[in-house]
């Protein structure tokens, strides 16, 4: 009856959704009165799981999904629910658990949430809150089947420690050809990168930096940051800097705890894409610029004498701090 | 090859987002409803595919009459023909269920939606389909060629992309990058005629359970005042990150 969290790792490491996935699992399990179990894949040491609330976890060890495939994890996942009896199920929106939810939910037969913000509202039917048009509003959903699954938004829920008494166990899923049959060819990947997906701060440029040229001081003040670049929709439409970057509506969503805009006016469609972010600065010449009305901080000033400046002045804070 | 093409019905992203009848329904009031952008580009690529490699590409929507002129559209874009399943959008597994009688009755080889729709952002209908008729799946596609039954599907993931391959029947969710922004097309006054005299086979729904229901709506809080910082003073600025908003 263990509510059960997917808490994914990379190379062996817990990723800070995990952490975070775990620690809401926790605060469904509490309300219900059960454990919570992790399902880990060719993860390392998981103790680390324990201080966030997880009493059990079951370790899949495989060389078959070193690689992530989302059926053979779907497969997986579901016989783990099975065995465990769980009625919850918790995942992140990563875009490896928003791929397998859906198929997920359909092996299992269960509702399935996505983008919840907060703690169920009831158990009994059991109602989340999840945000719905891009960020400009929340919706409250019930979920009214047997087993039920959810998936937290990043950053809405943050990380809780609980400590628990941990207790670890093999499981090895029985997988079928079947379960592979999307075949995982190349992954690309750059490897000292920070993700927007996983970034606490993004910097982001929007088409007043006139040109690819000059990302240099955006990535010197990201770097300094330990941040993650972005951008705005025209940006990447005219191959100033790629897709993967374009932050928006139709493009990723942010929801960092320090989000910075830099020569970006605020359209809509932009606002509701990165408005899920805790804080926002601005930086623009235009006191106009609708994005002031959606900032915490702002800043009216040339973007190409304001950044060097502050990179200067966060590079002094981060080695006064060190 | 036969494509099946998703197609939500959405409110324009420039939309003020109202709700009516005690916060529990959307209010379409001066709304203006457009192809949800990520079935846009998943139409843009069908279009493709039919003009050279040779398919034929039917788009579906699940509504109700409302959502007519927006398949419209996209016969004016350049599908051959349009099915609208009779009822109300309810939930994920209700649609994909619909979609999954559409998909079995038409004999599709690929279907393509977009990731998610920018109302209710469930992105789960695609997904769901391909679970329940066993066909293979990639989700946030951004690269699909097709040579025979294999498809070679590039997916983007946090931090990268990544190459897979499947055969068909297979199902996508797609978003911008499949094509580019400028590769959109903007239907033209031929495409708008002969998209009068497209078939529009409306079906009725087959009866089936959901398994969530949105109880009610609400709008974020009015957020606090701006800070302005004077750009001579960005002591104040590290200073305002570290000790108020404790993000740096
Ligand atoms: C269907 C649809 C979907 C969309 N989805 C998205 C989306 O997901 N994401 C997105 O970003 N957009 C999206 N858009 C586009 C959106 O409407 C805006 O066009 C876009 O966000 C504007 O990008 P921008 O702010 O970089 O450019 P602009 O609006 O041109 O703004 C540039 C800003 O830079 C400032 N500036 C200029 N020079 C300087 C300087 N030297 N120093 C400081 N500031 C300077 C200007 O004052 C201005 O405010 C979408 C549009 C549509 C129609």
């Amino acid at each position: 009856m263990s509510v059960l969290v997917y808490t994914e790792s990379e190379e062996g490491k817990f990723k800070k959704t995990a952490l975070e996935v775990a620690s809401y699992a926790k605060g469904v399990a509490d309300m219900l009165g059960t454990g919570v179990t992790a399902v880990t894949f060719n993860a390392g040491d998981t103790s680390e799981l324990g201080k966030y609330g997880v009493s059990k976890v079951l370790k899949v060890n495989s060389d078959k999904l070193k690689k992530f495939n989302a059926k053979a994890y779907t497969d997986a996942l579901k016989q783990a629910v099975e065995k465990e009896g769980s009625k919850v199920v918790v995942l992140s929106q990563s875009a490896n658990a928003k791929y397998l939810a859906p198929l997920l939910a359909v092996q299992l037969e269960a509702g399935y949430a996505s983008n919840v913000v907060a703690l169920p509202e009831s158990t009994d039917p059991l109602q989340v809150k999840r945000t719905a048009f891009t960020n400009k509003a929340f919706n409250f959903t019930n979920i009214t089947t047997d087993v039920k699954i959810i998936g937290v938004s990043k950053n809405a829920f943050g990380l809780k420690e609980s400590s628990a008494e941990l207790s670890e166990e093999e499981f090895s899923p029985n997988l079928s050809d079947g379960d592979f049959s999307v075949e995982v060819v190349s992954v690309d990947k750059a490897a000292d990168k920070v993700t927007i997906a996983d970034a606490e701060i993004v910097v982001s440029g929007g088409r007043g930096m006139k040109g690819p040229e000059n990302w240099g001081m955006l990535e010197e003040l990201a770097e300094t940051l330990g941040a993650a670049t972005a951008c705005s929709k025209p940006v990447s439409d005219m191959g100033w800097r790629p897709h993967s970057e374009h932050v928006g509506q139709t493009g990723k969503p942010v929801a960092a705890n320090l989000y910075i805009a830099i020569g970006i006016s605020g359209a809509i469609q932009h606002l509701a894409g990165v408005n899920a972010s805790k804080t926002k600065v601005v930086i623009n010449n235009d006191p106009e610029a609708p994005f002031f009305k959606a900032a915490d901080y702002g800043i009216v000033g040339d973007a190409f004498e304001v950044v060097p400046k502050l990179t200067e002045k966060l590079k002094k804070f981060k080695s006064d701090n060190a | 090859m036969k494509i099946l093409v998703c197609i939500s019905h959405v409110p324009d992203t420039t939309s003020k987002i109202n709700f009516t009848e005690g916060d529990t329904k959307f209010d379409t009031n001066g709304v203006q409803f457009v192809i949800n952008p990520n079935d846009e580009f998943g139409l843009t690529r069908a279009m493709w595919f039919k003009e050279k490699q040779g398919a034929t590409v039917d788009v579906v929507n699940v509504g109700g009459a409302e959502t007519e002129p927006t398949l419209r559209k996209a016969l004016a874009i350049g599908a051959d023909s349009a099915i609208r399943v009779n009822t109300p959008a309810t939930d994920g597994i209700y649609v994909a269920k619909q979609l999954a009688k559409v998909f079995k009755d038409g004999g599709y080889d690929l279907v393509i939606a977009g990731r998610e729709s920018i109302d209710y952002n469930g992105g789960m209908v695609p997904g769901m389909l391909a679970g329940l008729v066993g066909a293979n799946f990639v989700n946030t596609c951004i690269g699909l060629e097709i040579e025979g039954n294999e498809a070679t599907v590039i997916r983007e993931i946090d931090g990268g992309k990544e190459t897979l391959r499947a055969a068909l029947p297979l199902v996508i969710g797609t978003q911008k990058g499949i094509v580019e922004e400028s590769d959109l097309r903007i239907p033209n006054m031929r495409g708008i005629m002969q998209a009068r005299k497209k078939p529009m086979n409306v079906v009725e729904p087959i009866e089936t359970n959901t398994n969530t229901e949105a109880v009610k709506f609400e709008k974020p809080e009015p957020r606090g005042d701006i800070k302005m910082i004077d750009p001579e003073n960005l002591d104040e600025l590290v200073d305002l990150l570290h000790n108020e908003a404790k993000v740096i």
